[in-house]
């Protein structure tokens, strides 16, 4: 930067359109599937299928907030995956704990 | 591409701690790293609401449903309720209109720290005030939530000892078994607590900004930390909205 640390006179750049239009995009998409999970909410049948749609959209959502307003997919690779990669506990304590939740329910009707 | 750009720190080489392999600063990094760990936390609350769920009954989908002690409860049929239009069945339209409150202020915070990193102090305290007033009005939303959950509908529901309960607290439920409640309460009572400790994080930024700290400092990394978290509290509610209200 050129200016030292006490004269304030800050050099202030002219906003990034591009930059500026895309981070709306984001949030457009991000309302958009908001709007179909409602329509699907009161439309389909609820089954099997109508939750995993769900937790997919919600992954989508999820990249969305992570990837772009987080900026996480614009960082350094090692970052990216250092934050990544842990999700697979998460991933694996969902599956071994409503494997045994079923068993409970099982057990006890 | 970018770890390559890493320069290194003047009087450090790189095999002294001189460049900084993630291409992140220290603070930015811990605070990867604490959203990282909350995930952890905020998972095992909603994954054990999952375990305790499916070890209920859930409702069969024959006939009408009716609040009972005996299955799971329908979320869309417990949350109905809108301010001002009391009576009305209106399910999940409220906590629609919350979590479009939320993501509007992850975009207002996102466009603080685009204007931070131009140096635009006017723009990054006008993006900041709007994120308080979006923060603030969520909390308003769940404390109205929270109300109604508490004090509960007009039609109540049968206790054991024969008298109608409304409403719902940490051992009895009318909506359905009493971990329901206490589900509802310790899940949302903990991301409501996220964004509370969000919007007083979110007012220093601001308090920092107009003060001038970070014209002095050369750089507004502290509204992208800070940042990093509210965008994490907006993807904790993107997944309670879902498995709390939807599923």
């Amino acid at each position: 930067m050129a200016h030292s640390e006490e004269t304030v006179h800050i050099n202030v750049l002219p906003p990034d359109k591009e930059k500026i239009k895309k981070l709306w995009m984001t949030a457009l998409w991000m309302l958009i599937i908001t709007i179909v999970e409602f329509i699907i909410a009161f439309t389909m049948d609820h089954g099997q299928f109508k939750v995993w749609l769900f937790i997919g959209l919600t992954i989508v959502k999820a990249a969305f907030i992570v990837g772009e307003f987080m900026h996480l997919r614009y960082e350094v690779k090692v970052l990216f995956w250092s934050i990544l990669i842990p999700l697979v506990f998460i991933v694996w304590m969902l599956v071994a704990f409503v494997y045994e939740g079923v068993a409970i329910g099982n057990a006890r009707f | 591409m970018a770890s390559t750009s890493v320069a290194t720190a003047p009087g450090r080489s790189e095999w002294d701690g001189g460049s900084s392999p993630m291409g992140a600063s220290y603070g930015k990094l811990m605070m990867w790293f604490f959203l990282l760990s909350d995930a952890f936390t905020f998972s095992a609350l909603l994954i054990t609401y999952g375990l305790v769920r499916s070890a209920h009954k859930a409702f069969d989908y024959t006939g009408e449903f009716v609040f009972s002690q005996n299955y799971w409860p329908v979320p869309e049929k417990v949350y109905e309720a809108v301010p001002f239009l009391e009576g009305y069945a209106l399910p999940l339209v409220f906590v629609g209109i919350m979590t479009f409150i939320l993501i509007m202020s992850s975009v207002t915070m996102v466009l603080a720290v685009e204007a931070g990193h131009r140096m635009d102090r006017k723009a990054v305290e006008k993006w900041m005030l709007w994120t308080i007033l979006g923060g603030v009005a969520f909390l308003s939303c769940q404390a109205w939530e929270w109300a109604h959950f508490i004090h509960g509908s007009h039609h109540g529901s049968a206790v054991a000892e024969g008298t109608t309960f409304f409403g719902a607290n940490l051992v009895q439920n009318q909506y359905g078994p009493p971990a329901f409640a206490d589900f509802f309460f310790f899940i949302t009572g903990f991301h409501g607590f996220h964004v509370f400790s969000g919007v007083c994080l979110n007012f220093l930024i601001y308090y920092n900004t107009v003060m001038g700290v970070y014209d002095r400092r050369g750089h507004y990394e502290m509204v992208e930390k800070v940042g990093l978290y509210w965008h994490f509290v907006d993807l904790v509610w993107v997944f309670v909205f879902t498995f709390f209200y939807l599923v």
